[in-house]
């Protein structure tokens, strides 16, 4: 079969709708059929990887514990758009620090989140076969 | 509603509220797969438990099941290397490591399992 890329366009966030969940767990499915797959944060979807949420107040599964296994099942891209950081006030520092095990580099802890403009997003997206927008 | 010990359960035997769990509830599901999960003496008991414990600890800190690709990965890290193998994984749980052992750790049935 040959492997395509795939990328998931995340625009919302966490807990008002079920965008966000629908779409970790599409890529979880995906996962499980060795695509290139990658992940980019969009206008509220950069508030899914924000680090330190809590959901005890609206009785919700804290999915956001879930992106750190993603290193795991080899999903290693997440790009968030620089512009939608900071037209919410955030930095870098904010998210939360994933990483994934490089299997050609001794196992080295990797950085798996990487900010990038939207013009350069853009760039990348015309790289892919299937665009998926959650 | 079919139930194990008071706990509900799906159609398939997972439990429906994962705070249900109790050790006594894994020994009941395990017993009705002729699997001995009570007897310290039973064949494969500590290598079993080892597995169902790996799952509660990984479900605690990820909140997903593992596919059975990154179970074994998981195994072979913390239980050594030579048991990071579906072979071993599959000679504790024959109905399938995902299936099987979520099942007993009272976790959900894995995310992705086809």
């Amino acid at each position: 079969m040959a492997i395509k890329k795939f990328m998931y366009l995340n625009r919302k966030a966490s807990y008002g709708t079920a965008y966000a969940i629908e779409s970790l767990e599409v890529v979880l499915i995906a996962a499980a059929f060795d695509q290139d797959v990658s992940l980019a944060f969009i206008d509220d979807g950069v508030y899914q990887i924000v680090e330190g949420q809590n959901t005890d107040g609206i009785g919700m599964k804290n999915f956001s514990k879930t992106f750190h296994a993603l290193g795991d099942y080899d999903i290693n891209k997440l790009y968030v758009s620089a512009e939608s950081l900071e037209e919410r006030g955030l930095t870098a520092d904010d998210l939360m620090p994933l990483v994934y095990e490089d299997e050609d580099d001794d196992w080295e802890e990797k950085p798996s989140v990487k900010i990038v403009s939207n013009a350069e997003l853009t760039k990348i997206m015309s790289d892919q076969d299937v665009c998926l927008s959650f | 509603m079919a139930d194990i010990l008071g706990a509900e359960v799906d159609e398939e035997g997972f439990l429906l509220n994962l705070k249900d769990w109790t050790k006594e509830i894994a020994i009941e599901m395990a017993k009705s797969d002729d699997i001995d999960l009570a007897d310290e003496n039973a064949d494969l008991y500590h290598e079993r438990w080892d597995v169902l414990n790996l799952l509660r600890d990984y479900f605690e800190e990820y909140q997903i099941a593992p596919a059975v690709r990154v179970l074994t990965k998981a195994v072979g890290k913390k239980l050594g290397k030579d048991k990071g193998s579906s072979k071993y994984l599959y000679t504790l749980f024959p109905y399938g490591p995902g299936k099987q052992g979520c099942k007993f750790a009272g976790l959900p049935k894995p995310t992705g399992c086809i």
